[in-house]
This record gives C-alpha cells, sequence and structure tokens, in this order.
C-alpha cells in the first residue's frame, strides 16, 4: 500500500495572495480615460491654396480672447449662451436674412430637406486658458447634440446615440456642425 | 440551573482561516481586472477640466500620451514653473513630439499604426499657446486623431 502524502501546508498561501494582491494595487490604477474627440485637419499640401470664400452669414466666428472672454459675431455672450446660439445658428428657424442660408439636400431616410450651410469658426488666443477652450468646445459639441437628438426624435422616437450607424450617418448628414479652427493669434503673449 | 456558566469548561474553537487565501485571491481577481497597469510616472501636475459631452477611450494601446502641466516640487529647480510638455518619463520641447509620434508608430503592428490616438493630458490652468504649438507638430507628423483628456462633471 502506497504511503500516504501528507497534506501541503497552505497556511501561507493567504500571505502570498496578499503580497499580490498588494503589489497589484500600487501598481496599476482605476481611473477610465474620458475626453473629447477631434480630429485635426491635414496640413494642406500645396499651401498657395486659396482657403474657399464662405459667406459671411454662414460663418459663426467666436472669439476668446486672453481674458476668457467670448466674443461671437461681434457679440459679448457668455459660454453657458453659447449653446443657445449655436443651436439658432444652425437652424435658423425664420429663415432670417442675417443667419446661415440653408440648402435642399438629398438625405436617406429623410428625403429632400433644408441644410444649413452654416459653419463654425473658432479662433483662440495664446493666452486664453485650456479650461476655456474645452468649457467652448464642450458647449458646441452639446449644441451638435441636441440638434442631432432632435431630428433623430423626430424620426426615430431615439435619441442620436441609440441609432444604427445608417441612420446616424444620415443624422450627420442633415445636421453638419463643422468647427473649423484658425491659429491663434498672439496678443496676449505666453 | 444557570444558563450564564461563568466559569466555561470548553475553550472556543479557533476560527478557521482556511477560507481566507479565497477570499484574498477574490479580492485580486476584482483588482487584476478592473484596473490597469500605471504606465509612466507623472513629473507633472495634472488636474484636466471638466467636459459633458465626453466620450469613453476605448483601446488603450492605441493611445499615446502627451502631458502638459507645471512641474511638479521637486523638478521646479531645474525646470522651472512654467507649464512643460511630458512624453513618456521625461521632460521634452515641442520639437520631440515629431520623434515621439514616430517612435510611438513604430512600437505598434503595422495594420493599426494609423488608429492611434493622441489623447492630451493637459492642466486645466495651461494657457493655450503650448497646445497649439503641440497641435501643429501633431499635424506636421500628421497623427490626427486627438483626444482632450477630460473629466466627467459630476451631476
Amino acid at each position: 500500500m502506497a504511503r500516504k502524502t501528507p497534506e501541503i501546508n497552505s497556511s501561507s498561501m493567504a500571505d502570498i495572495a496578499f503580497l499580490l494582491l498588494i503589489f497589484f494595487l500600487v501598481t496599476t490604477t482605476m481611473d477610465v480615460d474620458t475626453g473629447i474627440y477631434k480630429k485635426l485637419p491635414a496640413i494642406p499640401e500645396d499651401s498657395s491654396e486659396t482657403p474657399p470664400k464662405v459667406k459671411q452669414r454662414n460663418v459663426l466666428s467666436i472669439l476668446v480672447n486672453r481674458n476668457n472672454e467670448l466674443l461671437v459675431n461681434g457679440e459679448v455672450l457668455s459660454i453657458s449662451q453659447l449653446r443657445d446660439k449655436t443651436k439658432e445658428f444652425f437652424l435658423n428657424p425664420t429663415n432670417s436674412e442675417s443667419l446661415p442660408e440653408k440648402a435642399v439636400k438629398n438625405v436617406p431616410y429623410f428625403g429632400d430637406v433644408m441644410v444649413s450651410k452654416g459653419l463654425i469658426s473658432l479662433q483662440n488666443d495664446r493666452g486664453t486658458k485650456y479650461e476655456t477652450y474645452i468649457r467652448v468646445q464642450d458647449e458646441l459639441a452639446a449644441a451638435s447634440r441636441e440638434l442631432k437628438d432632435e431630428k433623430s426624435i423626430q424620426q426615430w422616437g431615439k435619441k442620436y446615440e441609440e441609432l444604427n450607424e445608417d441612420q446616424q450617418d444620415a443624422v450627420r448628414k442633415y445636421v453638419p456642425v463643422q468647427i473649423s479652427e484658425a491659429e491663434p493669434r498672439n496678443t496676449g503673449g505666453k | 440551573m444557570s444558563k450564564f456558566r461563568k466559569d466555561g469548561k470548553k475553550e472556543l474553537p479557533a476560527i478557521s482561516t482556511a477560507s481566507l487565501p479565497d477570499i484574498v485571491f477574490m479580492l485580486l481577481f476584482f483588482f487584476m481586472v478592473a484596473t490597469t497597469m500605471r504606465e509612466v510616472d507623472l513629473n507633472v501636475n495634472i488636474m484636466v477640466p471638466e467636459a459633458n459631452e465626453v466620450t469613453k477611450l476605448e483601446k488603450k494601446d492605441l493611445v499615446s500620451n502627451i502631458y502638459v502641466g507645471v512641474p511638479m516640487r521637486k523638478f521646479q529647480k531645474n525646470y522651472g514653473t512654467l507649464p512643460r510638455i511630458q512624453l513618456n518619463d521625461q521632460f521634452a520641447t515641442v520639437e520631440d513630439i515629431q520623434s515621439f509620434i514616430a517612435s510611438e508608430r513604430e512600437s505598434r503592428k503595422e495594420e493599426l499604426r494609423n488608429k492611434l490616438t493622441t489623447s492630451l493630458k493637459v492642466d486645466q490652468y495651461t494657457k493655450m499657446g503650448i497646445i497649439t504649438d503641440i497641435k501643429q507638430e501633431l499635424r506636421k507628423a500628421s497623427s490626427l486623431k486627438l483626444n482632450y483628456s477630460t473629466r466627467q462633471t459630476a451631476e
């Protein structure tokens, strides 16, 4: 008869596990990265190329100075007003002369619709605080999302995020929110 | 008949610790799954700004980080108190960004190279000047996917 193997003493198992646990606690982080996505424009290959001319009424020019103040189309606004201003700019509910033109465009799912030709031009100073810049970007993103949500709820009764890719694509075509960032001016110094 | 005998003759049995390793292992596995490895030691102080319209950064292995902020106390003697760029573990200048992006690309598989995202982790009190310079360098390096790291605003 084979001898019984003595049981392995497992009292140090807890110590080993604790050691591993503490190692992982120290070397890892728990934070989830969140952020605002942006796509930078590629550097044009031909620098002599003139930028396309855009009518004055089609541009929402946002200037941020080094004191973190906003000038939107010649009007001093606070950041909290920016969202409504942007939405009004793109919707142009009264077809006003001073707000962007609309063009008839065929969009899948929606058919022939009036699409705004509006364009946001954002310019900041070198002395602008990063926090302000992010808040402006955030407000613009919020305005864009609200416009998209509005259209998707109208069409499908669902929010933009819940749509499938084709539908999202269509909504994006319906509400194109283009943001162009100009090179900053250096009035405020570093 | 006394229910409360003071001179208890029975000794309390020792609490069994046999399940202790199991408990600790459970904790260990939880932390292994729920956390990610710390990649660099920060040399700069960073408090990223808050925003509402945030998206979650997915595929962390395809993200390269650029940190910008005021150097920590112990580095201020050598590097001053103006916001500085940190790439990997060391301080860098704007000119280093192109080579940094190139080396980041180099270390990824060929088919994933154009999917790289750059995440800017910038302190909220930094001025835009340095960020604009970084953006220009990224454009020159044609690394166009950018993510401004922000915190979700507490509701």
